[in-house]
C-alpha cells in the first residue's frame, strides 16, 4: 500500500513536472538536523525536510517532524538547506534566438537550439541553481521565446522543460531596448525608432487578436496561422511574460510605457539605472531582476551601474530578483551576487528571496518552486554554512527529489572548481548515450 | 580659532572626498595612526590590537597598540582588520576606460603585432573612474599597461591609485613588456602574421636574434659602424640585459611551455600571466623558477583557451613553491574591470589560507613586481599605504572602510 502511495505521488509529481524526469525519485528522503531557510517563512534552526515523490511532503523542526519509515535519512547536522536557486536570466546551453533578418522575431524558440550537454549546466547545478530562464540575447528588440528549464538529469531539452497541463513547455519572451538592439536597418537606429517598431508590431498583433476573437472558434473565420502573431498573442493575453533587457532609466520607463499601452506582463532585467527611478518602479509595481557585477562600465548604458541597486529597490518597495546573465556572471557564484547586494545595503532576507522566491514569482512558477513549502517541488540546495559567506560550499543540489550535484563526487567537483575538461561538453544523462564520449570520459 | 581650523579641515576633507579621482600627491602627508583589531603586516605574524604609524608618507612604527602610544596630533583611523595597501598585480585600468568607447580604449594597438616601444605612461589617465573604483576596495598599487591581444603589445608600469598626472602616480614607469602567446596573439586577419602558434614564437625569436645582433654592433669600437637609435631594439635590448622582464600572457599548457622555451634560449627573465592551465605545467614552471600572476578566477571562462580555468590554480601552484600573485586582468565588456580583492577571495575559499591569499595581493605581488622595498607589507621605511576593513577582507559582506596612500586618507568607506 505504501508503495502504491509513493507510486501515486511519483506520478503526481511527474504530472506536475509535466514530463517524466530522466531519473525519478523512488524512495522518500528525509534531510534531518539542518538549518532550514524556507524563504517563505522564518529560518528553522534544527529542522527536517521530507521529500516524497519529488515533492516536499513535510518541513518543520526535527523534533516534531515525522519521517516515513522507508525513507532514506540524510543527517545534515551543521549544514544549511535552502530552496534551489532560480535564475531569471541565463544564457547557458549555447542557444541562439533570432538571426540578423529582422529586429522582432517572436516565432523563434530558444528550445530548438539548446545543447543539454553544455558543461554550463553542470556548473549551474554546482552553483545550486535548479531552475533557469534560458533566454536568447539582447541584440534584437524581440529575440525570441525563452524556456523555463529545470536542471534535471537530462538527455534532451524535453527533460529540462517545465510544461503546462497541456504539455506545452513554459517560457517567456525576450525583448530589449537601448543600444544592444540598435544597428543597421532593418534594425532601429535610435531609441524612438526602437519603440515605434515595437508599437507597430504590437498593433498588428492586437488586430490579429481581434480577428481571432471575432471568429469565436469558427475555423473558417480564423485568420491564417502566423507564428509571429501567435507568439505575440500569448504576450497580449498574458499567457507569457515579457523579459525585457533595459539599462538606462529612460529605457526602463519606455518599457513601462509600452507595458501600459499594450497591457503585457513584464519583468525588467539588468536595470542598471533602476536606482534613479526606484520610486516610480515601486509605484508601477514593476518586477526588477537585477544583475550584480564587479564594476560599472563596459558599455555606456552601464556607466552608472551600482551594487546598491537591489538595496535601493528594496527600500522603495519594488519586487527584486537577482540573475546571473551567465556568462556575464558565473552560475557557480550566484550566491555571491546576493552577498554583494547585502554588502551594498540589501537585507539578508530580501537578498536570499531575490535568488529564489522572487525569481519564481517573476517566472510565475511560485506555486511550484522558490521556497521550502509542503507541496512544492523538492528542489533544494545543501550548503556547508551561511549562504552569504565566501567560504560556503554548495555540497549538494537536488531537483524534484533527485540529487543532481554532489561535491563529494570527483566528477561533479570538477565543475564546482574548474580544471581540465570542465569546459567541454559532457555525456548526457540517461541510457544509451554517445558511446565515444563515454569511452573518453 | 582651533574650531574654525577643524571645520575648515573637515570641509577640505569633504571636498577631497567629493572629487575622489583628484587626490593630489602635492598635499602634505600628515601624521596618521591606523589601529586594527588585527593588523596583517605580511612581514610577520598578524598583530592583535595593532597600530601602524605613518609620518611624512612613510611607515615609522608597526606594533602592538599597547606598546605604541597614540602620537599627539595624529589623525586616527580605526578598523577591525588592517592590511597593507592592496596590489593588483596585472590590470589595464587607466589605459582602458570604463565607457568602453574608442576614445577611452588605449590598451591595445593592433596596427603591428610587435610594438615594445609603446610606453604605458603615454596613455595613462589617472582620472579614470575605474581607478577610483578599485581604490575604494583597498587597491593602492596597480601594475597596469598594455593589454594582452598582440604578440608584443607594449610596456607596462606600476602606479599608485592616486594623482592628477601619471608623474604623481608612477612608481616604475617601465615595468615589463607585455607578450601574448596563443589565440589572442592572432591579429584577426588571416593574411597577417602571426597566424599560428609556431609563427608567433618564430617572430618573437627573430626579434631577439636581431636584438642580439644590435647589441653586438652597439659594442663596436668604430662609432660609424654602430646602429642608429631604434626604439624597438632599445626596449628588447633591455629585455636581453635583464633590466625588463617579459610579462607573457598564456593559458594553454602548450603556450606555457613555449614561453619557458624562449626564455631559456635567450636567458630572458619572464613572468607568466594568466596561465589557466598552469596546474598542468606546475613542475616545469617551478623548475624554471618563474613566478605566475594568475588569471582572475571570475573572468569569463567558457570556450577557447580558458575553458579549463580553475578556482584552485593559486593553491595548486603555491603548494608547488611557485610564487603567485592575483590580478584583475583585462575585461572587454561588462564588468569593465574585476577587483583583485575579490579574485583573491576566491583563492582564499579554494585552498589558500587567509594569510596566503592576502600575500597574493600584497607581499608576494610586490616581490614579483620588484617593488617590495616600497609596498606590499607594513614595515618601517615602506610607503604609508594601508587598507582598513570592518571584517575579514575576503568575506563578501565585509567592507573596505578606509584607504591610506602615502600617509593620506584617500577614501573612506564603507565600500
Amino acid at each position: 500500500m505504501k508503495t502504491q502511495i509513493v507510486t501515486f505521488l511519483c506520478l503526481l509529481g511527474a504530472c506536475l513536472g509535466g514530463g517524466l524526469p530522466a531519473i525519478a525519485q523512488e524512495r522518500p528522503v528525509a534531510f534531518t538536523n539542518a538549518e532550514l531557510l524556507p524563504i517563505s517563512g522564518p529560518a528553522i534552526a534544527h529542522g527536517t525536510v521530507v521529500v516524497v515523490g519529488g515533492t516536499i511532503a513535510a518541513i518543520g523542526p526535527t523534533a516534531t517532524t515525522a519521517i516515513p519509515p522507508n525513507a532514506e535519512t540524510i543527517d545534515c547536522t551543521g549544514r544549511v538547506i535552502m530552496p534551489g536557486l532560480v535564475d531569471t536570466h541565463s544564457h547557458v546551453g549555447g542557444g541562439w534566438g533570432g538571426d540578423a533578418s529582422g529586429p522582432i522575431q517572436p516565432d523563434v524558440r530558444i528550445l530548438d537550439s539548446i545543447n543539454v550537454r553544455d558543461s554550463g549546466f553542470w556548473k549551474a547545478r554546482a552553483g545550486g541553481l535548479t531552475t533557469l530562464n534560458i533566454m536568447p540575447g539582447s541584440g534584437h528588440l524581440l529575440s525570441g521565446q525563452t524556456i523555463y528549464a529545470k536542471l534535471r538529469k537530462a538527455s534532451t531539452i524535453d527533460d529540462f522543460a517545465i510544461k503546462d497541463a497541456a504539455g506545452k513547455p513554459l517560457g517567456g519572451i525576450k525583448m530589449a531596448n537601448g543600444t544592444n538592439s540598435q544597428k543597421d536597418a532593418p534594425f532601429p537606429g535610435t531609441r524612438s525608432k526602437s519603440a515605434a517598431l515595437v508599437r507597430q508590431k504590437f498593433l498588428k498583433a492586437q488586430d490579429y487578436r481581434r480577428k481571432v476573437a471575432e471568429a469565436k472558434g469558427d475555423a473558417a473565420k480564423l485568420p491564417d496561422r502566423d507564428l509571429e502573431m501567435e507568439g505575440l498573442l500569448d504576450v497580449l493575453e498574458g499567457r507569457i511574460v515579457v523579459h525585457h533587457h533595459c539599462h538606462r532609466a529612460d529605457d526602463i520607463m519606455t518599457v513601462l510605457r509600452l507595458r501600459d499601452e499594450f497591457g503585457f506582463k513584464v519583468v525588467l532585467h539588468h536595470v542598471s539605472e533602476a536606482w534613479k527611478v526606484a520610486e516610480q518602479l515601486a509605484k508601477a509595481k514593476a518586477s526588477c531582476s537585477v544583475i550584480v557585477v564587479d564594476s560599472p562600465g563596459g558599455k555606456i548604458e552601464a556607466m552608472d551601474l551600482s551594487l546598491a541597486t537591489g538595496a535601493v529597490l528594496e527600500k522603495a518597495g519594488a519586487p527584486v530578483a537577482i540573475h546571473t546573465d551567465d556568462p556575464v556572471t558565473d552560475s557557480r557564484l550566484f550566491l555571491r551576487a546576493a552577498a554583494l547586494a547585502v554588502r551594498a545595503g540589501m537585507s539578508r532576507e530580501k537578498a536570499l528571496e531575490a535568488l529564489t522566491l522572487a525569481g519564481a514569482r517573476m517566472l510565475e512558477l511560485d506555486a511550484r518552486i522558490g521556497s521550502l513549502d509542503v507541496g512544492k517541488d523538492a528542489d533544494l540546495v545543501v550548503l556547508s554554512g551561511d549562504p552569504l559567506s565566501v567560504q560556503t560550499k554548495v555540497l549538494e543540489t537536488w531537483v524534484e527529489g533527485t540529487k543532481v550535484f554532489d561535491r563529494a563526487d570527483p566528477d561533479d567537483r570538477l565543475f564546482a572548481v574548474g580544471g581540465y575538461g570542465a569546459g567541454r561538453d559532457q555525456k548526457a544523462h540517461g541510457c544509451c548515450t554517445d558511446a565515444r564520449l563515454s569511452e573518453t570520459k | 580659532m582651533r574650531v574654525f581650523l577643524h571645520v575648515l579641515a573637515l570641509a577640505l576633507t569633504a571636498l577631497a572626498l567629493a572629487a575622489p579621482g583628484r587626490v593630489s600627491a602635492a598635499e602634505p602627508a600628515s601624521l596618521v595612526a591606523v589601529y586594527g583589531d588585527v593588523v596583517h603586516t605580511m612581514a610577520g605574524p598578524p598583530i592583535e590590537k595593532g597600530v601602524v604609524v605613518i609620518d611624512g608618507g612613510t611607515i615609522t612604527l608597526v606594533g602592538s597598540a599597547l606598546d605604541i602610544p597614540v602620537p599627539p596630533a595624529a589623525r586616527v583611523v580605526r578598523g577591525r582588520v588592517v592590511t597593507p595597501g592592496l596590489i593588483d598585480a596585472h590590470t589595464a585600468v587607466g589605459l582602458t576606460g570604463y565607457l568602453n568607447q574608442d576614445q577611452d580604449q588605449d590598451q591595445l594597438d593592433k596596427g603591428d603585432p610587435i610594438q615594445p616601444e609603446l610606453r604605458a605612461i603615454d596613455s595613462y589617465n589617472p582620472r579614470e573612474r575605474l581607478i577610483e573604483w578599485v581604490r575604494g576596495f583597498g587597491i593602492t598599487t596597480i601594475h597596469t599597461g598594455h593589454a594582452p591581444g598582440a604578440l608584443v603589445s607594449g610596456q607596462t608600469m606600476i602606479v599608485k591609485t592616486v594623482g592628477e598626472t601619471v608623474d604623481d602616480a608612477v612608481i616604475v614607469p617601465a615595468a615589463m613588456v607585455a607578450v601574448t602567446l596563443g589565440d589572442d596573439a592572432r591579429p584577426g586577419d588571416e593574411k597577417k602574421s602571426p597566424g599560428t602558434r609556431s609563427k608567433a614564437v618564430a617572430m618573437l625569436r627573430g626579434e631577439f636574434v636581431k636584438t642580439q645582433d644590435y647589441l653586438r654592433k652597439l659594442g663596436l669600437s668604430d662609432a660609424e659602424k654602430r646602429p642608429d637609435r631604434d626604439l624597438r631594439r632599445e626596449v628588447f635590448a633591455d629585455v636581453l640585459r635583464g633590466k625588463l622582464p617579459l610579462l607573457v600572457t598564456v593559458n594553454r599548457a602548450t603556450d606555457i611551455d613555449a614561453a619557458l622555451r624562449v626564455a631559456k634560449e635567450f636567458g630572458i627573465t619572464i613572468v607568466l600571466d594568466s596561465a589557466a592551465e598552469g596546474y598542468l605545467a606546475a613542475d616545469r614552471i617551478k623548475a624554471a623558477g618563474v613566478p605566475v600572476i594568475i588569471h582572475p578566477s571570475m573572468r569569463r571562462g567558457g570556450n577557447g583557451e580558458t575553458e579549463n580555468i580553475s578556482f584552485e590554480t593559486a593553491a595548486t601552484l603555491r603548494a608547488k613553491g611557485i610564487p603567485v600573485a592575483m590580478q584583475s586582468g583585462f575585461e572587454g565588456y561588462v564588468p569593465k574591470t574585476r577587483v583583485a580583492l575579490f579574485e583573491a577571495a576566491i583563492a582564499a575559499a579554494n585552498g589558500l589560507t587567509t594569510e596566503q591569499a592576502l600575500a597574493t595581493i600584497t607581499s608576494d605581488a610586490a616581490a614579483i613586481l620588484g617593488v617590495a622595498d616600497r609596498v606590499g607589507s607594513l614595515r618601517p621605511g615602506l610607503d604609508g599605504d594601508v587598507a582598513v576593513f570592518d571584517g575579514d577582507p575576503f568575506e563578501y559582506t565585509s567592507h573596505c572602510t578606509a584607504v591610506v596612500i602615502d600617509g593620506r586618507v584617500v577614501s573612506e568607506g564603507p565600500r
